[in-house]
């Protein structure tokens, strides 16, 4: 295991200048990342917000190989990366030694909704990429929409509360899940709250052949509407309220990489994020109480998958 | 060896990959074009190619990971059709603005609704902003020779911009020719090394691909993208020379057919220009002075040439397989009434659609238009500028 000395002193692949928000989860994660291994590496990735506030022309925060070229494709994109660098070097037109790591990037509208088509295809065919999905709950560049990520109850520009709403009707989609049952050979779940343990899976990730895949929970303050302060903090109740366990799915294998002393509610999760504010009103008292039950369910699921 | 073979559209086309073998290949079924992935699948399977064979999960993805792949630096191409290539719009504008060399060979067929497989160009001509290159074929033959030459032109240094090769669904796709199939060698000659521009592999090299513009960059790079296309027309005509020397048959923009003493000409690209070429002669034996003009680069739009050729003509008739609802006209009338503007002395001239969802148009249709043509000429006027052909109203 990397000691936090030894990352700190490799040299960084995203590099301070960008324009994410103060308190923004999405560096926290890539700069953990992009030291899980020593090879070079190339993106391909999504438009949201960590594309956009990266690379406005005519300056970029990428200290490596990068590219954009749309928002539902990063998967297909650096699909197509991968198979040219294998087409070349059984050619001999590249050197045989020469290691490339393939990392295809977007965020939950990316990943959930838009682009998952591509991300299951990419993944089906076996092209030996990893993928990552930071995952913020909305889309938060364009103003924070709703996602299939987004959480129920959570109120957001296409969800909003209202006298007669209380924010999102539905339920997130279980993408981890999506990605399990494609039966690649590395799926799991992690967040920048844990940096040993996000660094260990992206190295796992990085070094098993073949397609694997990293939801990666990220902290937004503009859109959560929290004190900015406090992200780190929040992603540690996450894993406490068992709102975003973490797992990961070697080979078909379940462990769970966290679990709680004593799980805590839901509330505690809910109640410093601005989007949530109108469930503690008591009309809304049915959504927490789903919101809990869900919650619960999930991970009772998760520890019985686990056992085998 | 060179040698003569009996191959359909697709098998022409299929025949060109082989010998031609890009370093990646990424392509989806959908009739008519189907046939040519089936065949590229089969050729890797037998070892008979040995590019990456990359069978996606839809045409976006195809050609994102035609971008991908062209990115990385090596030589690339699809095919597709119809729904399939507006399924892929999007990123047809991103291979373009990224100046990436990608070929595809489009098979021309009607977009729905209604769902029609038959041939038109409602497809390829929807994409004609997309700033692709777009070259057209009239047989087997056509779509053979300017696949391998579309290699050449969106790989030439000075062009650097993805070319699309059209021909028709099912009339030239599903329809046995005998074609001068040439030696793999010379093929591969012809075609040449590919060179890697600014490759993502090259990953000392460290690059922002693809990064947003605003308001402050986007108009300059939107104008600098357009170089690429800009430069092309020299080399279409060089490649199109150095093909006829080597392989004996020479391409320009486009064909002249006994349009030497014409007055009066009908344009039509594609398979229906064969057709035509059967009109014109019984025309001829009639004494009648009439000439086709068969259109093969539409992008870049040959305005000049065009108009030099047809500013003597007394009426043109110009044939599109495709409408362009709320327009002046259809696409090709519309570019080469534009080119004629400029010239004090110019013909008459009107637009007719016909074919589309690959209806009929026979040798009885094309004389049709010349008598229409010949009262035109009589008249000095033109009734109706806009009309179709062998349609039920
Ligand atoms: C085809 C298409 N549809 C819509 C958009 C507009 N758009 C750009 S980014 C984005 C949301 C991105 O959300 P997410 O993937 O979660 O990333 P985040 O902004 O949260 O980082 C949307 C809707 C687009 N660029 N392309
Ligand atoms: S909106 Fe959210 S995800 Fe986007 S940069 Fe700001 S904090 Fe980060
Ligand atoms: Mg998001």
């Amino acid at each position: 295991m990397a000691k936090l000395k030894d990352l700190a002193s490799m040299e960084d692949r995203l590099v301070p200048g960008h324009g994410m928000c103060l308190g923004c989860g999405i560096p926290l994660i890539f700069k953990i990342i992009l030291r899980a291994t020593e090879d070079p590496i190339i993106i391909a990735n999504a438009t949201g917000c960590l594309e956009v506030c990266t690379t406005i022309f005519p300056r970029t925060s990428w200290n490596m190989t990068w590219m954009h070229s749309a928002f539902e494709n990063a998967a297909s994109t650096i699909a197509g990366v991968e198979a040219m660098y294998k087409a070349l070097k059984m050619k001999g037109r590249i050197p045989q030694d020469k290691k490339i790591k393939f990392l295809g990037v977007g965020g939950d509208g990316a990943t959930y909704d838009i682009g998952l088509q591509a991300l299951s295809g990419t993944v089906e065919r076996g092209h030996d990429i990893v993928y990552i999905c930071y995952d913020n709950n909305a889309y938060a560049n364009t103003g924070g929409q709703r996602s299939s990520a987004t959480p129920l109850g959570a109120s957001a520009s296409t969800s909003p509360a209202g006298t007669q709403s209380p924010g999102k009707l539905q339920r997130r989609k279980d993408l981890t899940k999506i990605l399990v049952a494609h039966n690649i050979p590395y799926v799991a779940q992690a967040s920048p709250g844990r940096w040993k343990d996000l660094y260990n899976k992206a190295k796992k990730a990085f070094e098993i052949e073949g397609p694997a895949f990293l939801n990666v929970l990220c902290v937004c303050p503009t859109e959560w509407k929290y004190d900015e302060s406090q992200g780190v903090r929040l992603l540690q109740t996450a894993l406490d309220t068992c709102v975003w366990p973490l797992y990961e799915v070697e080979n078909g294998k379940y462990k769970i990489n966290y679990k709680p002393k004593e799980k805590k509610p839901v509330l505690e999760w809910l109640k410093p994020q601005g989007r949530f504010r109108h469930l503690f009103k008591e009309e809304n008292t049915w959504v927490l109480e789903k919101f809990q039950k869900q919650v619960d369910e999930d991970w009772e699921e998760l520890n019985k998958l686990a056992l085998y | 060896m060179s040698a003569l073979k009996t191959l359909n559209g697709n098998q022409s086309i299929a025949e060109a990959v082989r010998q031609i073998d890009p370093d990646v290949l990424a392509a989806y079924p959908i009739t008519p074009s189907t046939a040519i992935v089936e065949t590229i699948a089969k050729f890797k399977a037998d070892g008979m190619i040995t590019g990456e064979f990359v069978c996606p999960e839809s045409e976006h993805s195809a050609m994102s990971v035609c971008i991908g792949a062209a990115s990385a630096g090596g030589r690339v191409m699809t095919a597709t059709a119809s729904q399939g290539l507006a399924l892929m719009w999007e990123m047809l504008y991103i291979a373009a603005g990224l100046r990436l060399p990608i070929v595809a060979a489009i098979v021309n067929r009607s977009m729905s609704a209604p769902i029609n497989i038959h041939g038109d160009h409602s497809d390829t001509m929807g994409a004609r902003d997309s700033g692709w290159i777009q070259i057209y074929s009239e047989n087997c033959q056509e779509a053979y020779d300017n696949f391998i030459q579309a290699f050449r032109i969106a790989e030439h240094l000075d062009v650097r911009t993805p070319v699309l090769v059209g021909l028709d669904g099912f009339i030239i796709s599903h329809s046995m020719e005998v074609i001068q199939v040439e030696d793999d060698d010379e093929v591969k000659k012809f075609v040449g090394e590919y060179m890697p521009l600014y490759p993502l592999l090259d990953t000392s090299n460290k690059m922002t691909v693809g990064p947003i513009d605003f308001t402050d960059y986007y108009f300059e790079h939107k104008r600098s993208q357009l170089e690429g296309i800009e430069n092309s027309p020299p080399v279409i005509e060089a490649v199109g020379k150095e093909f006829g020397q080597k392989f004996g048959r020479e391409y320009g923009f486009f064909e002249e057919y006994r349009m030497d003493d014409a007055e009066l000409c009908i344009v039509v690209m594609s398979s229906a220009a064969g057709t035509c070429k059967d009109a014109i002669d019984e025309l001829r034996s009639e004494g009648k002075k009439v000439g086709l003009l068969k259109p093969r680069v539409f992008r870049p739009f040959p305005h000049k040439k065009i108009a030099e050729a047809l500013k003597e003509m007394k009426a043109v008739a110009v044939l599109d397989r495709c409408s362009s609802p709320g327009a002046f006209g259809a696409p090709l009338f519309t570019e080469i009434r534009s080119g004629l503007y400029d010239y004090a002395e110019r013909p008459r001239i009107v637009n007719y659609v016909y074919g589309l969802g690959g209806r009929d148009i026979k040798v009885e249709h094309f004389k049709e238009v010349a008598s229409k043509l010949e009262k035109i000429a009589e008249t000095g006027t033109v009734e109706e500028i806009y009309s179709y052909i062998n349609l039920r109203e």
